[in-house]
């Protein structure tokens, strides 16, 4: 399960083996959220809509693992899995996704504009593409402070398609910033098939026409997106400048949660959940390679569950913001220049 | 008191809060190399090296990235070249920069000024002329402001840079090399309150940019037939400052606005909502607008004359609300 590009050493073998099962434990952590969350919402205790994350877990965590909680990143509307995996509280993120007063955005974001500032978490985005600029921002000022943190921009396939994808791009590839693009390929933008949507064979290909340098891999073995993660990042903080990293996976839930799915067969969907799920693949190899027991692997299952749990208890019984909490927080506290 | 032009007058201004301020930086078209095509950005990149950034032709990125900057900790002044193209960064400016704070709960602030030369140049023609403010008004989340003299220029800009959240500052074309005099000792002109200019007693014209100059303009001219206008430079368009306007409507019965925009769903709209709610009782005729004419900005002279608000627009509205002459 290790790397197939030459380039990327195989550095998930020299983690400790609490490093390779808190993988794992991120991966478990994602996919019981956003299964507990799609029955809530399919219950009608969260309104509005949901994007899961469910098959994709892969990504978010590998490239995670590799972050210090003063990076930042950047998200999209699938946004859940980037913040429990950037260190995100489950019972706040609940509290959000049920509009309730002590959610991350008071219950003003909800699931689209799951947000933590405080590990660096800079918001999921109602706007495909949204976050492509803020991401070559937050490498500003990186690059202005001379720090050595770094900026992931999550985007989709389809989100690659924005003219702000162009421009992000380019700026950042001038200035040699330290911003990571991770291209999160599910296979669809809604319901458009990424071989109509997009032009080139590979997203990654676009890199060449910035002069960075570009990746496909499979977003689907942690093991790699970990590697891989790994040396770009570490090329990101010496200054190395971006670089575009296509992470093929798929989307096993429909766009959105109730998503009648009329533009794909069963039978597609089915293979992929037997043959392509990344916690499945992940686990089966730290069995056979006698990383992990199954009991330590239950047991991160059942831990997982408790967590989720106390995080809906939590959000069923947070009290909702007061009707006129509506016009708090468009502006910052002045001091000096408004009357 | 030295006299400076408008364009010296904000230099100075950029000058003062990136020396108070090591995190303000300014990023923008052609401003490093060629100083700005209105020269308000001459000798600042060697003044302060890596913190004026000549940008690619991506205002997109330019907004975007000034957003992605202001929530992790600078301060940066992103420099739109043409008010115009605002409109090719719509998304960033409405959708993330305006909303960011509220849609994340006030998690972060988001420092940030966005400078947008606006206003007709003869000749420049539709995409080059306007007044844009009309596009933001409906806006929640954003500030705007415009000065109407160097030392407003000055004051309104460092005030913009020193607050905590966005500012929009619209900075007319046509007045960069106007000159006027700007106090020496260091000064802020406050956001959200606006500055009597004239004091009269029959009508009030509320004006901001440019349409102050010409109101004043208007106002030697109506004096002479004996009408006494008082002018109300608004400086911030959004919020505006309501008392100010009523106070002095409630004084003269009678109010005017000019703004060089569109008149149709302009700011002036907005306004006049607000005062004749507050001084209905007190209005002794409608609240009239001065602005251009629901075109694009035409290129030709005698077009461009006739859509153009002008000095002799003004007087006739106040003659109008006085029901001294028809239209
Ligand atoms: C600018 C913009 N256009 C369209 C939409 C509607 N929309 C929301 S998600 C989506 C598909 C996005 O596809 P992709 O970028 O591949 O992300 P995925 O949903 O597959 O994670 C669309 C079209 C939007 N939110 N923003
Ligand atoms: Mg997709």
């Amino acid at each position: 399960m290790g790397v197939r590009i030459k380039e990327f050493p195989n550095v998930f073998l020299e983690l400790p083996s609490k490093g390779k099962k808190d993988l794992l434990r991120t991966m478990i952590r994602i996919r019981s959220f956003e299964t507990r969350v799609e029955e809530l919402f399919l219950a009608k205790r969260i309104p509005g809509f949901v994007h899961l994350y469910i098959g994709e877990e892969g990504i978010a965590t590998g490239i995670m693992a590799n972050l210090r909680k003063t990076d930042w990143i950047t998200s999209t509307h699938r946004g859940h899995g980037h913040a429990i995996a950037k260190g995100a509280q489950m019972n706040r993120m609940m509290a959000e996704l049920y509009g309730k007063r002590s959610g991350y955005c008071k219950g003003k974001g909800g699931s689209m504009h799951i947000a933590d500032f405080s590990v660096g978490m800079l918001g999921a985005n109602g706007v495909v593409g949204g976050g492509f600029s803020i991401a070559v921002g937050a490498g500003m000022t990186a690059w202005m402070k001379k720090t050595d943190q770094v900026a992931v921009c999550f985007f989709g396939d389809g989100a690659s398609n924005r003219g702000t994808f162009h421009e992000a791009l380019n700026m950042a590839a001038i200035w040699k910033l330290p911003v990571l693009f991770v291209n999160e390929n599910n296979q669809y933008a809604s319901t458009t098939p990424v071989s109509y949507g997009v032009s080139a064979s590979r997203i990654s290909d676009r890199a060449v026409g910035y002069g960075i340098d570009g990746y496909t891999i499979d977003g689907n073995n942690v093991v790699e997106v970990y590697n891989v993660a790994h040396t770009l990042i570490d090329r990101l903080r010496a200054g190395k400048g971006p670089i575009l990293l296509e992470c093929r996976t798929y989307r096993v839930k429909g766009h959105y949660v109730g998503d009648p799915e009329k533009y794909r067969t069963k039978e597609e969907v089915k293979k992929q959940i037997e043959e392509n799920d990344p916690i499945q693949r992940y686990t089966s190899y730290l069995i056979e390679q006698s990383f992990l027991k199954p009991e330590e692997i239950d047991a991160l299952w059942k831990e997982a569950k408790e967590e989720v749990e106390a995080a809906v208890r939590y959000a069923e019984e947070e009290p909702y913001p007061a009707p006129e909490e509506a016009l708090e927080d468009l502006f910052g506290p002045e001091q000096e220049v408004w009357v | 008191m030295s006299i400076l032009s408008f364009s010296e007058a904000t230099l100075q201004a950029m000058i003062e809060e990136m020396e108070r301020d090591p995190t303000v930086f300014v990023m923008g078209e052609d401003i490093a190399r060629q100083g700005g095509i209105f020269g308000q950005f001459k000798g600042l990149p060697d003044r302060f090296p890596g913190r004026v950034l000549d940008t690619p032709i991506s205002e997109t990125a330019i907004l975007g990235s000034a957003l992605g900057a202001a929530l992790t900790g600078l301060r940066p002044v992103a420099d739109m070249h043409f008010a115009d193209f605002i409109s090719v960064a719509y998304d960033e400016l409405v959708n993330q920069i305006a909303k960011n704070r509220y849609m994340f709960g006030g998690q972060a602030n988001i420092p940030l000024v966005v400078r947008a030369p606006d206003g007709i140049v003869p000749g420049a023609a539709a995409q080059h002329s306007q007044s844009v403010e009309g596009w933001l008004m409906n806006i929640p989340g954003l500030i705007m402001v415009s000065p109407s003299s160097p030392a407003t220029a000055k004051g309104l800009l460092k005030s913009a840079i020193r607050s905590n959240n966005p500012v929009i500052y619209f900075e007319h074309k046509v007045l960069y090399p106007q000159k006027g005099e700007v106090p020496d000792k260091e000064f802020l002109t406050p956001i959200g309150k606006a500055e009597v200019r004239r004091a009269g007693k029959d009508v009030t014209i509320v004006a901001y940019s440019i349409m102050v100059q010409k109101a004043l303009e208007a106002a030697q001219n109506l004096s002479k037939e004996g009408i006494e206008v008082e002018i109300i430079d608004l400086l911030t368009i959004k919020p505006f400052d309501l008392e100010t306007i009523v106070t002095s409507t409630r004084k003269t019965h009678r109010c005017v606005i000019a703004h060089e925009g569109v008149v149709h769903g302009g700011a002036g709209a907005e306004i006049a909502s607000q005062v004749q709610q507050e001084a209905f009782y007190y209005l002794d005729a409608p609240i009239l607008r001065v602005g251009t004419k629901n075109v694009p900005i035409p290129f030709s002279p005698p077009l461009l004359d006739f859509v153009a608000p002008k000095v002799a627009n003004i007087e006739q509205a106040v003659k109008q609300v006085l029901y001294r002459e028809g239209r």
